[in-house]
């Protein structure tokens, strides 16, 4: 059942990621779309790994929030096509996909042999709820969660001050 | 076939590069934010696939802090591609080189 899951939605994620990425689709709210297929396929991956809470979190927060605001200044800006495919220097165009697929290359096989046949131990009734998160938000991680809240709002503030025509 | 985590960190590799490979293929300021996007997704898979087999929740607090950082990166990176739509009426980033002499 699980397995199952796991092949629909890899497949689902890398089909996804692939019309984002590949400069043979055109349109960019075509793309924008499929990146909020794989944010939701990942999403899935999050319910298989028992992380709820943040699987959740992805579906609200990135398929939801980030995925509008880019659909948002998609159409503000209204560039549907980008006027010419591709970029235009010779080794990006040519050395960047060999090196990426060298990079994959390396990964998958340091990783397969280090983990070969390595299975998930059984996890604990309370693992990945928002109970336990939240213990571990407002005591260990009490610092570095109110310095994100402050980044937010310079966040805020800074796009606020970038995209406003005059102050 | 029990699930083990070499299978999911394959996976955010390949995503991963996938990211890479859009922001180096790319040429809309936007796409290359998206292709940003699809990086940081890669990451946020491998720290939950080693939370999940080390049992612990610090991945995914650190994966809580990622979303967060998402999210600010992307508010702040659509008001520059404005604002640099403003001042030249494009947002392809080869003919955008106020900055080069």
């Amino acid at each position: 059942m699980e397995s199952i899951a796991f092949i629909v939605l890899s497949i689902l994620a890398l089909a996804s990621a692939l019309v984002v990425v590949l400069p043979v689709v055109r349109n960019a709210v075509v793309c924008a779309l499929a990146l909020a297929v794989n944010l939701i396929c990942v999403a899935g991956f999050f319910f298989l790994l028992q992380a709820q809470f943040i699987g959740f979190l992805q579906i609200i927060v990135y398929a939801g929030a980030i995925m509008v605001l880019i659909l948002f200044v998609l159409m503000l800006l209204n560039v549907h096509d980008e006027r010419h495919l591709g970029s235009s220097g010779f080794f990006q165009r040519y050395l960047g996909p060999l090196l990426a697929v060298g990079f994959v290359a390396l990964l998958v096989t340091s990783l397969v042999a280090s983990l070969q046949g390595a299975e998930f131990p059984r996890a604990g009734a309370a693992y990945g709820t928002v109970a336990t998160l939240g213990q571990e938000l407002f005591t260990r991680f009490f610092y570095p969660f109110e310095a994100i809240s402050l980044l937010l709002v310079v966040a805020m503030i800074g796009a606020v001050l970038l995209a406003k025509r005059r102050l | 076939m029990p699930l083990g985590p070499e299978k999911f960190l394959i996976l955010s590799a390949v995503i991963f590069a996938l990211g890479v490979l859009g922001v180096l293929l790319r040429r809309g300021a936007i796409s290359i934010l998206m292709s940003i996007e699809l990086m940081l997704n890669g990451a946020n898979l491998a720290f939950i696939a080693f939370a999940r087999q080390f049992g612990q929740a610090e991945g995914q607090i650190y994966v809580f802090f990622i979303i967060t950082l998402a999210a600010a990166e992307a508010a702040v990176g659509l008001a520059i591609v404005i604002a640099l739509f403003r001042l030249g009426d494009s947002t392809d980033v080869d003919e955008l080189s106020l900055l080069k002499w």
